[in-house]
């Protein structure tokens, strides 16, 4: 049961949305968000849906998994939109009990500020689920590597985020192996106060960290045993290739993001 | 001296060299391992095999005595990756020494490391994965493949550095019958078909019975070596020192102690059925 979680929110699939290559997929995620931050009125954000809805759909991307990534942050959203709603002192009053006045420049402003983040969730996530989590890292190695001279450890980074990704099941397995142990040794993780809970769990973290320690001291060797010595005249067995297909992305977003500009300046 | 793979000279190591009167956990070896050899070491647990493998590949440098790997010295810094890449290692746990999330990125890791060019990486781990018998899961995440499996992963990310030698360190000991018997496989083809130098540290009588040389290490010390017949023959000697015997071999013996004249150098169910029946037809 525990095994079974997918590793981060990858989405398979042969859109060209997928084949993009990682590296323009993330510089476009950014620009996407700071295009969003060009729209200030509601024809903008028409425009801006629309776009998203176009790129989710040429994803394949069933609609609702682009939208579960929203759950998590409902509190968020819902907390913005409350704080702006009432926040704002300015303009005509349109509702009010004791000291929250709504105007209806706050309702505007709830409104963008919702919209604002439901659509940077939407097009990040959109980059994730697109994007395998080993593309992933390649994508964001090769776009740090630039930064390697003023001290970013691109190549390391990307390593450890290839190794956590791989140790993850590993570990949850072992959660699992090991909170049955303690439970067949009369442990209890369920009942009792959080202060209870949690130290109810030292049985569980102990052997656990134990094992972790363990198991990168055993693959640091067979790293090393392989040849392993950083990211110095590595290679790669897969290679990025920027291909048609992605300069006809960045052209489309540049286009909008013109396009957005025009129609604040207008 | 162009035909030895591994010469290991009086090794002496010890894991904590600051102090003096702590016991050596290597003593005074001496191996000499041949080019396409299948050598088996056995031993019991902390008998010192594996930290005998780890001179190998220069992961552990010994105290005292040299360990030469196709006549390159251990100890020269220069030539440890090229002796790295000489000799692989593959590990006891399959999943601490994956190290992608993808077979056919794990399989690249090494080659990765060594900077071939990516063409012939693409080449050297489908031809890897093919001799494993690991081609149809090269797009599989690794956790979700069974312990057999994954250590023929580890097997074949070893194989696509082009190796002269692999020194396995108890690569079955994790593993269930059915895994065992697929590793086997495959580490006996490496052998006889690709000519690939093996060293096996195992603890399992019947693997050792595979090898053409079998090394048995008792304290840190080689007690016993020879072809496996020869060998496990000394049914008594291997059970003082904590060791089994293969368990036709037992058998055999035990017979032999019963009064019943069979022979003694048995290592093979089909050799041990050959004996019985023909002692049984004798008999009539």
């Amino acid at each position: 049961m525990i095994k079974d979680i997918t590793l981060g929110q990858y989405f398979p699939g042969n859109s060209v949305v997928h084949k993009l290559d990682p590296r323009v997929k993330i510089i476009l995620t950014l620009l996407y968000i700071t295009a969003l931050f060009i729209v200030t009125n509601f024809k903008g954000y028409i425009v801006f849906g629309l776009f998203t809805f176009i790129i989710i759909s040429i994803s394949t991307i069933p609609h609702r998994f682009v939208f579960k990534g929203l759950r998590p942050l409902l509190f968020i959203i819902v907390l913005t939109a409350f704080i702006n709603m009432f926040m704002t002192k300015e303009g005509v009053i349109l509702y009010g009990i004791g000291p929250l006045v709504a105007t209806d420049k706050g309702v505007e402003m709830a409104i963008f500020m919702v919209l604002r983040l439901l659509f940077l969730i939407m097009g990040t996530s959109l980059l994730t689920l697109t994007t395998s989590p080993i593309l992933l890292t390649d994508g964001i190695e090769k776009l740090l590597n630039p930064f390697k001279k003023i001290g970013v450890p691109a190549h390391e980074l990307a390593m450890m985020m290839t190794i956590a990704l791989r140790f993850i099941p590993t570990l949850l397995e072992e959660t699992d192996k090991i909170m049955k142990a303690q439970m067949a040794r009369g442990a209890d993780f369920e009942s009792g106060n959080l202060l209870k809970r949690a130290k109810g769990l030292v049985p569980l973290l102990v052997p656990l960290f134990i094992s972790a320690f363990r198991r990168a001291d055993e693959l640091a060797t067979a790293m090393e045993s392989r040849c392993y010595r950083g990211g110095d005249q590595r290679t790669r067995m897969k290679q990025l290739i920027t291909d048609k297909r992605d300069y006809i992305a960045i052209v489309v977003m540049i286009a909008l993001i013109a396009a957005l500009i025009m129609m604040r300046l207008l | 001296m162009k035909q030895e793979m591994i010469n290991a000279i009086k090794v002496d190591y010890t894991y904590e060299s600051q102090q003096q009167d702590i016991p050596m956990v290597l003593r005074n070896i001496n191996i000499n391992v041949k080019k396409g050899e299948f050598v088996a070491v056995l031993g019991h647990n902390g008998s010192g095999k594996s930290t005998l493998a780890k001179h190998f590949n220069a992961l552990l440098l010994p105290i005292g005595g040299v360990v030469f790997v196709d006549n390159m010295d251990t100890q020269d810094e220069h030539v440890t990756w090229e002796i790295r890449q000489q000799v692989g290692m593959v590990f006891q746990n399959p999943d601490n020494q994956i190290v992608a999330t993808i077979v056919e990125e794990d399989v690249a890791f090494g080659p990765e490391n060594l900077g071939v060019p990516p063409a012939q990486i693409r080449e050297r781990v489908n031809e890897a994965l093919k001799l494993v018998d690991m081609y149809a899961y090269k797009g599989h995440a690794p956790h979700l493949l069974s312990g057999g499996q994954k250590q023929r992963i580890a097997i074949a990310g070893i194989l696509a550095m082009k190796p002269a030698c692999i020194v396995l360190d108890e690569p079955t000991a994790m593993l269930d019958p059915e895994g065992r018997k697929e590793v086997m496989r495959a580490i006996q083809k490496l052998n006889r078909e690709e000519g690939i130098t093996v060293v096996l540290i195992t603890h399992y009588m019947d693997e050792a019975v595979q090898a053409d040389r079998v090394i048995v290490m008792e304290q840190g010390q080689i007690v016993m070596e020879g072809a496996p017949r020869k060998v496990f023959s000394q049914v008594a000697y291997l059970k003082e020192i904590g060791l089994d015997v293969p368990q036709v071999t037992e058998l055999a013996y035990e017979l032999q102690k019963a009064g019943v004249k069979i022979q003694e150098d048995i290592l093979t169910i089909e050799e041990c059925i050959e004996a019985v029946a023909k002692k049984l037809k004798g008999n009539k």
